[in-house]
């Protein structure tokens, strides 16, 4: 039995075997579901086959959804522990997988997955397209980043979870001081889902740049597509150096590799230099979507078109250079001088400029508008003075002088929370409100929305306002325990009630779906918010080629013109569409990759060996295929259109 | 005969051997450090850029203004990482 001993969990809690029961018994209770009610092979036609950018899209959220709530459940333990001075709950150990796997899950599994979700969703049916360019390529990215996904997640139960921290620096992360495999979770898991990310970005790119309807031009675009854009640009450019990152690191813990050693040449700075050249842009990568998502919000609920549309995409533009530039601004205290912390200062500070006109922006579109106060809007609203918040204190950790007090204390902490959960959760979670109808054809309750709104919001601040305090205070990040007589126990405490506010909060967003879904009226418009962009002008629920024409576009709000000035979308007339075929081999070919991934964390070489071997393989049956898709004949189209039009 | 002669081409082909062979004089001659990653940069800038144009038929399609606001991007990313790591990790490191 000596070769199953390093699956076993290194240091074991009652909580951890009975998350092992507990997924054990989820996973046969969903294998029993799913053959009870004879649903595989439905399953394996219209979800795990599947090729279409609306499925995928929603299945992204899903799994952003069900990572969510992992990565919150973490959060819910950390806070738990460091409520009362000299807690016992978690000791320092678990206490360091639960931040680390907190914040990988956080970044990497929720917040991009659920990004990448809205985007899979509308950036074609914004630009008039009837898939994104790749669309088998897209069913590659999207099963590769969730079993990315779950072979990090699996690391809890089986070898012991990465405890280095989300950033992992070396030398922590080494061999030497990071005995477990986790680390190797950490480097694998990443780099199978990155190669995810890496293929939408070119998809999207691609899709955006050839894919326009005809008119569309580049300066026609709606604002969340021009977002969309540029962020696949930041993906393309950044995620390279994080795949040769981690393939430094894999190097170095598997095979013997000096590359972050203080040995032999090796700089353990180094992992912390390159881990930021990608990380830095990474922020941009979760934050530019999310302006885009607001940037459509407020402009529809303002019943304005959007103030500066120009100054909007420059400043995008502006944004996505600057992101290159700033990232020794991670580690001013590594000890290099005062003149690179002077450059990267400045640089960080100029953020601040382009960041500021879009606020400017999203102002001056409120200035008059009629303020409808829904759910998505109230979101975006709540966005404004929150995300101000931090990124003024962004531009206090900016200040290099100054950032030698505030390095690593629940300061930075509170600071990267202001911005991610209203940068990012607000705008995923408005963005998740606004499309609902167009994705499943019924509205969710704005009442328990608002319910869940104000639990959120409240709660936030109640949770991370106090961390600004007590970290000005000097309390260190990522500390398990401290002592009654330091004071910060009370602060922290309110931090602990301020996290079960966002659980509610969380809790209620499900629950509306749960409701929404039983009581919601089916009974809607194709555009119920009364918005302004294309992907509302097609019907609800979409049918799989999105427009049964191409539209013509000739203004930024082409929809809009066509509800009030009787601009005409849609001339010409049906013609055979040609749609691509679905297949499985996305999905095997992912499997395999978790086969890989498994071999490799655990050094199992032979089966590693064989699982790239089938990875080549599928790679190969995709380049002699011969698949050209189907057409989906006129007759057929109109049929839809015809029982689409009905439903109304 | 002289249209169909690809004197570009050709051009192209012997400068990317030129180039090559100016590459490989660095472990040919015995340069400093410095010296020799000067040389690699320039030239592998410069071979990077031939093949791209020539070659690969950047300049050629109607998507030009796009692909070469690309390439561009990507220099500028690939040098910003590479003197910012050289920086930050060599020559501002106190």
């Amino acid at each position: 039995m000596d070769y199953f001993d390093r699956f076993a969990v290194p240091h074991p809690s009652p909580a951890i075997y009975a998350s092992m029961v507990a997924i054990g018994l989820t996973m046969l209770a969903v294998v029993v579901g799913i053959t009870y009610f004879k649903k595989w092979g439905y399953l394996w036609r219209e979800w795990l086959t599947t090729v279409d950018h609306k499925r995928i899209g929603i299945m992204y959220i899903l799994s952003a959804l069900l990572m969510l709530f992992r990565g919150g459940a973490d959060a819910i333990m950390m806070r738990a522990q460091t409520a009362v001075p000299d807690n016992g709950l978690l000791d320092g150990q678990h206490y360091n997988e639960i931040f680390t796997t907190h914040g990988v899950v956080m970044i990497l599994f929720m917040a991009m997955p659920f990004i990448i979700g809205l985007m899979n969703i509308v950036t074609p049916l914004q630009v008039g397209a009837r898939d994104v360019a790749f669309p088998r390529l897209n069913a590659v990215s999207f099963w590769l980043f969730f079993m990315g996904a779950m072979l990090f997640n699996i690391s809890f139960v089986v070898g012991g979870s990465p405890d280095a921290g989300w950033t992992s620096y070396f030398p922590l992360a080494s061999n030497d001081f990071s005995e477990s495999v986790g680390s190797n979770y950490y480097a694998i898991a990443i780099q199978i889902a990155g190669i995810g990310t890496l293929l939408t970005g070119i998809n999207f790119i691609v899709t955006i740049l050839k894919m326009r309807a005809p008119g569309m031009n580049l300066m026609k675009m709606p604002m969340f597509t021009w977002s969309i854009l540029i962020t696949n640009f930041i993906i393309v450019f950044a995620f390279p150096v994080l795949t040769v990152a981690l393939a430094l690191m894999t190097m170095d813990r598997l095979f013997g590799t000096q590359f972050f050693t203080m040995a032999n040449g090796g700089s353990d700075m180094l992992w912390a230099n390159l881990f930021w050249v990608w990380g830095h842009p990474e922020v941009y990568i979760v934050i530019l979507p999310a302006f885009g998502i607001y940037s459509e919000i407020i402009s529809t609920f303002a019943r304005r078109n959007l103030y500066g549309y120009n100054s909007m995409v420059i400043s995008m533009v502006a944004i996505s250079t600057l992101s290159f530039v700033v990232w020794a601004h991670h580690f001013y205290t590594m000890g290099h001088g005062a003149m690179v912390n002077g450059i990267f200062s400045i640089t960080t500070m100029a953020i601040a400029v382009p960041t500021g006109v879009k606020i400017f922006n999203w102002l001056f579109t409120l200035w008059k508008g009629k303020i409808v106060f829904t759910v998505p809007m109230l979101y975006s609203l709540a966005f404004i003075p929150i995300f101000t918040l931090g990124g003024v204190t962004g531009v206090m950790l900016a200040m290099a002088s100054a950032d030698y007090q505030y390095h690593n204390t629940m300061f930075l902490v509170a600071h990267f929370h202001y911005v991610l959960i209203p940068g990012t959760v607000f705008a995923v979670l408005a963005g998740f409100t606004y499309w609902w109808p167009k994705m499943f054809g019924f509205m969710l309750s704005e009442k328990i929305g608002k319910w869940s709104f104000w639990f959120i919001t409240i709660s936030f601040n109640v949770t991370f306002f106090p961390m600004f305090i007590t970290g000005l205070d000097g309390q260190a990040r990522r500390m398990y325990t401290y002592s009654e007589s330091t004071g910060y126990g009370p602060l922290n405490m309110l931090s602990f009630v301020g996290a079960i506010g966002l659980a509610i909060g969380f809790a209620l967003i499900v629950y509306n779906i749960y409701w929404s879904t039983r009581y919601a009226s089916r009974n809607i418009s194709n555009d119920p918010w009364d918005a302004r962009s294309l992907e509302w002008a097609t019907h609800t629920p979409i049918p799989e080629y999105n427009f049964a024409i191409v539209p013509t576009v000739d203004s930024t709000e082409a929809f809009w013109d066509s509800k009030k000035k009787g601009f005409k979308l849609f001339g010409g007339k049906v013609e055979k569409i040609h749609m691509p075929n679905n297949s499985g081999v996305p999905f095997i070919m992912s499997c395999i990759f978790f086969v890989w991934g498994f071999a490799m964390v655990f050094s199992m070489w032979i089966i590693a060996i064989i699982a790239t071997l089938g990875i080549f393989a599928c790679m190969a049956h995709r380049s002699f295929e011969k698949d050209h898709g189907r057409y989906i004949s006129v007759e057929e189209i109109e049929e839809t259109e015809n029982k689409l039009r009905g439903a109304k | 005969m002289k249209q169909l002669f690809p004197r570009g081409q050709v051009m192209g082909f012997a400068f990317s051997l030129i180039l090559t062979l100016v590459a490989l004089s660095v472990i040919v001659f015995d340069l400093s450090l410095k010296m020799a990653m000067i040389i690699l940069l320039v030239t592998a800038f410069m071979q990077a850029a031939l093949q791209l144009v020539m070659f690969m038929h950047a300049g050629e399609s109607e998507d030009k203004a796009s692909i070469y606001t690309n390439v561009y991007y990507g220099l500028f990313v690939a040098l910003v990482t590479i003197f910012g790591t050289m920086l930050t990790m060599i020559w501002g490191y106190q």
